[in-house]
Parts: structure tokens; sequence; C-alpha cells
């Protein structure tokens, strides 16, 4: 067997791709050959290890150093260097704000603050290799489950865990599974939702670009539990990434004999397949995600009967998020109790989330649940780059809300981000600094929820679209009074009348930025301005007579000829003409021009 | 697969492969590779002590490398550091000594005193 003296980890997850991390493993691999250390140095592509923002990065074990933002260049220069004669190349390490280089992965607080369950494998194993993942305990809970021939022992311990459902909903996931193993009727199914749709959200990806056996194996001993023999992964096909290496992952798992028939020897058979979404937001609701492997029109349908007793086909079916079904082979290897003691009162084990916005660190991470906002966006975050003020987080994508700055001491589960009028949602978090408009905010969440209803029902359908109509007439100057009850009104009647999830979540955001930033969406209205100087038409570019010079770069710049002035004098903006555009801004030298 | 021990089998296997990104082990050798290293041999001794650690399955060990110290005359330089023990060089090593080395110093722990540079 061949043993290699270093491990050199190439992140492979979409983020590094799209940053070009192939052409830092071809540099690498050439580098290798030429000073002949092919057989001494082991190149890996895993999924993504997290601070997407570093990438294209490495990590070189066995000394764990991570170097980040490489570029084939660089990477040469880290075989020449730490490769070949061992000295690590400072330049190219992580730094903290002071600039003190912090080499090792495990010292750099992105990393040391977290906990990994779901993301145990993540970034550590190459995704394409069963093997790797059979060394990280792989496959030995479904072994053991298979050999103790137990389903009852199995929903015992998950509902002695606490999980619930990482998708958004929170429903506890012992529960669901007793549910599905009781339903009478025959053949049953199990699915996976990797319909991830959130604006903003990229876990579930991660993990089925990462180690999408944790998923498979998890889903085999869901089938064991409630009785099922077949299961669906549906994902969309905005993930190709992700579609690939589940493909590889389900061809591997039936050649090793964990997926097929008679798994272990014991008689028990279990089969997966993908099922290629088309992207259709609505989709990720529970039923119309059914509707669609059936299909059919991807549209939901009303509730009861719930898919635990009517499914796929009319059958009792199980259906379970991704980062649900990663989190059960430590449940079932290190026992219900022991996740249990991680989290909060009701909210137990990890939380991944989707780190995206105005945030230094921007990336995936996995937090205990109960952490509060403050640890996650300042101390794993890293905070708000550019010296700007934090002025709102946003969780829980389309169906979640708005958390203000007083709030950031809260912690995070689902019974307080409900309290807020938020939900935890499937972990899309984006930060917003003080240049945000929240009333754009609203807008833009209530246009993607306009652009996403299936039209099924009145509410959705036409509601949504009045509420936006709403907005961008506020957006624009013309907001009257009585326009902030009409949209909470609206959004009340929508949350109480929709028909699915998507529709009843979707006014969540309005309501929870009318309930923090009042004042904000009153400024528009009221005294047609915005704060936060996003809205365009809201605003009115002034030269400044006293700063100018007069040197006619923004009369340059101007793309429709609106400002007006003689050479070496104080220039002006013809106001009737302006379009906003900011292009003057971006021109001018001198800092003369204010919105 | 068709039962727990095929799996166990793998794992273990697999787990061999995989034990460098553990970590560094309590046990280090480290090959000088500077250019001086590299043109006195230090790749056999590299790829030899390797073999030597895999074939006996050595857990806990890290095999590195380092540049050049400023005793190209010695070179290839081979640095064993056992667990609280002091750093032992080894000068003109070739494949040979440095698969007694892995056999004699860091298995049997006994220094080969006749091939000591320095202990420091």
């Amino acid at each position: 067997m061949q043993q290699y003296r270093a491990h050199v980890l190439v992140c492979g997850g979409t983020g590094c791709v799209s940053s070009g991390c192939h052409a830092v493993k071809e540099a690498l691999l050439e580098g290798l050959k030429t000073h002949d250390l092919a057989d001494e140095v082991l190149v890996v592509k895993t999924g993504c290890m997290g601070p997407c923002d570093m990438g294209p990065l490495i990590v070189v074990y066995p000394e764990g150093v991570l170097y980040r933002q490489l570029t084939p260049e660089s990477a040469l220069r880290i075989v020449e260097e730490h490769l070949l004669k061992g000295r690590v190349v400072e330049d190219l390490v992580y730094r903290t704000e002071n600039l003190k280089p912090v080499p090792v992965l495990e010292e750099i607080s992105f990393f040391s603050r977290q906990t990994r369950i779901a993301l145990r494998n993540t970034g550590l194993i190459d995704p394409e290799s069963i093997e790797e993942y059979i060394a990280r305990d792989g496959y030995l809970a479904l072994a053991r489950v298979l050999q103790q021939g137990d389903p009852e022992a199995v929903i015992a311990e998950v509902k002695k865990s606490g999980l619930r459902g990482r998708g958004g909903g929170g429903f506890p996931t012992g529960l669901k599974w007793e549910f599905t193993a009781r339903a009478p009727g025959q053949p049953k199914y199990l699915v996976c939702n990797a319909d991830e749709g959130d604006p903003g959200a990229f876990m579930d990806r991660s993990i089925l670009e990462g180690d999408p056996h944790s998923v498979l194996e998890a889903m085999a001993i869901a089938g064991f539990a409630v009785g099922a023999n077949q299961g669906y992964v549906y994902v969309r096909a905005e993930y190709p990434l992700a579609v690939q290496r589940l493909s590889v992952a389900i061809e591997q798992a039936r050649r090793y004999g964990t997926l097929g028939s008679n798994i272990f020897g014991t008689g028990f058979d279990f089969d997966v397949e993908i099922r290629v979404g088309a992207g259709a937001f609505v989709c990720g609701e529970e039923t119309a995600l059914l509707a669609s492997i059936e299909g059919k029109r991807g549209e939901p349908r009303p509730r009861p009967p719930f898919p635990a007793t009517e499914g796929l086909w009319g059958k009792p079916t199980l259906i379970n998020n991704v980062e649900t079904f990663a989190n059960i082979p430590p449940i079932i290897l290190g026992g219900g109790e022991s996740f249990a003691s991680i989290g909060a009162e009701k909210s137990k084990g990890t939380k991944v989330f989707a780190l995206a916005g105005k945030i230094r660190n921007t990336g995936l991470v996995e937090v205990p649940m109960g952490i509060t906002l403050r640890e996650i966006i300042y101390d794993i975050g890293g905070g708000i780059p550019d010296g700007k003020k934090f002025k709102a987080a946003q969780i829980g994508g389309p169906s979640g809300g708005c958390i203000p700055a007083p709030c950031l001491d809260v912690p995070v589960d689902y019974e307080s981000m409900a309290e807020l009028g938020t939900m935890m949602g499937s972990g899309g978090l984006v930060i917003m600094d003080e240049d945000t408009c929240m009333v754009d905010v609203a807008k833009f969440f209530i246009e993607f929820c306009k652009d996403e209803s299936c039209g099924k029902c009145a509410p959705c359908r036409i509601g949504v679209k009045r509420m936006l109509e709403t907005l961008e007439r506020i957006t624009t100057g013309e907001g009257r009074e009585g326009d902030l009850e009409l949209l909470e009104e609206l959004g009340q009647q929508i949350k109480d009348s929709a028909l699915c999830g998507l529709g009843q979540t979707a006014p969540n955001p309005v309501l929870s930025t009318i309930r923090y930033f009042r004042e904000e969406y009153e400024a528009h209205v009221r005294d047609k301005c915005c704060p936060a100087k996003v809205c365009k038409a809201l605003l009115e570019y002034r030269i400044l007579a006293d700063v100018c010079v007069g040197c006619g770069a923004c009369k340059k710049a101007c793309p429709v000829g609106a400002i007006m002035g003689e050479r070496r004098q104080p220039h002006e903006i013809n106001t009737a003409v302006c379009t906003r555009c900011g292009a003057c801004v971006e021109a001018c030298r001198f800092d003369a021009i204010v919105r | 697969m068709k039962s727990l021990q095929d799996l166990e089998r793998i794992r273990l296997k697999a787990q061999e492969r995989m034990r460098v990104r553990e970590g560094e082990g309590a046990t280090k050798i480290a090959v000088g590779m500077g250019t001086c290293g590299i043109a006195a041999g230090a790749r056999d001794v590299m790829a030899a002590i390797l073999d030597e650690v895999a074939k006996r399955k050595l857990a806990d060990v890290t095999v590195t490398q380092t540049g050049c110290v400023g005793l190209c005359e010695y070179e290839p330089l081979v640095d064993v550091i056992l667990p609280g023990q002091q750093k032992v060089t080894y000068a003109r090593v070739d494949a040979d000594k440095a698969r007694q080395i892995v056999a004699r110093h860091v298995v049997n722990r006994q220094i080969i005193g006749d091939w000591v540079l320095a202990r420091s």
C-alpha cells in the first residue's frame, strides 16, 4: 500500500470551482511531477471547506496549514517551498484582521468556534471515494442498525436525540419516522428533499457535494426504520456538481453493497434514485415536490393527509431534508443522548448556516443551536467589512425575516426565531450593513415569492402581487398614508389563508421589516426619502459648489447629459434629466457629489 | 461487502491511508531535502523511509522534509525526534541506513551511535 508523507486537500466546492480551484489543482500536480514528489504527496479534491471568500484554498497535512486565495503560480511556490523544502509560505496563509498570520487551520477562529456534525466530513474527504467515507466510520451506523434488526429501536434513538427537521419547519424527525412506520399501506417510500431554493442558501448543496454518502447511509437507515425499500433524492438541476457527485456515490454504494439487495447480508433491500427538478422554488414544499416526482406539475395540495400517510403515489412516504439526514449516522453511532446534549432546550444539535452578504468571512458554518447571532457574525464571520455598522440579519430566506441589531444576543433556535417574527428556515443568513434599505430588501423577497408562486391559490397569487405593487409604490416615492397598515393587514390575511408554506410565509420579510424598521418605511412614505440612499427614485444627486473644481470629469461620465457647467467653474446637475445612475459619483475625484 | 467484518476490513485499511490528515504524529522523521540533500540522494532515503513506515504500519509517525541546514557535506541528513526526547541527527544516510534507522531507532528505541552527527 502506498503511503504518502503529505496530503494536500484542495477545496472543490462550487465556490472554489468558480474561483479557479481546478487550475490550482493542475498546477499542484504539475509542480509535484516536476519536483519528483508525486509518489510522496497525495492531492485530494474535497467538498466545500467553508470559508468561500478565501477560495481557491488548500490545506496541507500533516501540518494542517491552510493556504488561501491561490493562483496556479502561488500553488507552484507552495510545492517548491512547503512540500519540497518544508517551509511554510507565510504570505499565502490566513491572516487575522491585524495581519497576524495564522497558518494552522484549527487555530483560525472561523473553524475553531464551529461544531461539525452534519459537516463532519465535508472538506476533509474526497466525496468521490466511498473508502474515505468508510475510513471516517461511514456505513458503520447502517451496518449496526441492520445487524440489530430492530426498526423501533432506531426510531427511539432518533426521538431521543431531539433532532428536528432542518429544512425550515422544525418538525421532530423521530415523530415523522414513527408516523410513517405506523401508517398502513405498502410499499412505503423515502424522499430526500434537496430542492434548496432560498436565495443565498447553500447548505444542502455543500453536503451533497462534499459528503454524499452520509445522506445515502442515512436514507438506508431511515428506509429500514420505516419499512421502505425505495428512496428518491429530489435535487434541482441548478446543482450539477451535487447531482454528479451524488450519482458517483450511488454507483459506488451499489458496487460496495451498501445500496441494493441484501445489504450486509441481512436481507434488507434499499435503493436510491435521483430525480432532478427544474428549479421551481415551490417544489421545495413537500406536497409540490411529491407531485413533481410523480411527473405532475409541481403544485402543492392541502394537508392533511400528510405525506406520512398519503405521499408518493398515495403511499406512506417519509420526506426529510438533506441536512436532517446528514445528522442521522452520528446519532446512531454516538447515541441520541449525546446528540441531545448539544444545543438548546428545545432545539438540539447543530445548525449549518450559509453566511453571505456584508460579512468578512462568507461561507459555510456549523454551530450549536442556541448560539447568539453576535457570536456567528462577529466571532466566526469576522464582523462587517469596511468599518460599516451592522444593520440587520436576514434569516430563513423568503420565508424568514430580518433581525435588527438590538436582538443580536437572542439565541438562535426554532422558538426564539419564531418569537422574533422570523423562522430558522433552512439556514440562509444574509448580513446587511448600514447601506442596506430595508424596504428594498422586503421588496426583493416579495418579488422573489411573486415570481415563484405557483398560482394555485388566490391569496398567494394575487395577494403577494398586491403587496409587491404597494412596495414598489413606496420605493418610487408614490407611497400613500395607510400603505403600511394595508401591507400589515394583507400580510396577515395571506399568512392565514394561503394553501402552502410558500404563501403562508411569503409576507414574513415585509412584516418583520415593518416591525423593526417602521421609521424607515415612514421616511419613504411621508418624507419621500430613502435613509440608506438605495431607492433611486427617492435620491437627488447634488454637486457641492464649494468643493467642485470644475474638472468636467462628471460631465464626461454622465450618460444622459444632465450635468452642466463651464470649465473651472462649479458644475450643476439637472435633476429633471438625471437618471440617478451614480456614474458621476464614481468619476468625481474630489468627493464633490452627494446623494 | 457482505458483513460488518468486510466493512471493518475496508475501514482499517482506508484509515491507515488517511492518517496523515489527523495531524502530526508524536514521532517525527525529517529528511534534509535542500538541493544539497537531494543531490546526495535524499530522495531515495525519503522513499525508503516512507516504504518502511508503511510496511511496518507505524501509526503516529510523521515523515516530513526540511531544507538545507548548512551541513551540506554530511547530507543526506535525517532527523529523528521521539516524543519527549532530543532530536537526533544522522549523517550520510542512504536507503539501507534509512530502513535501519526506522527499525532500530523508531521502533526499537535504540539510537545508532555510529551514524549520529549531532544530538540537540
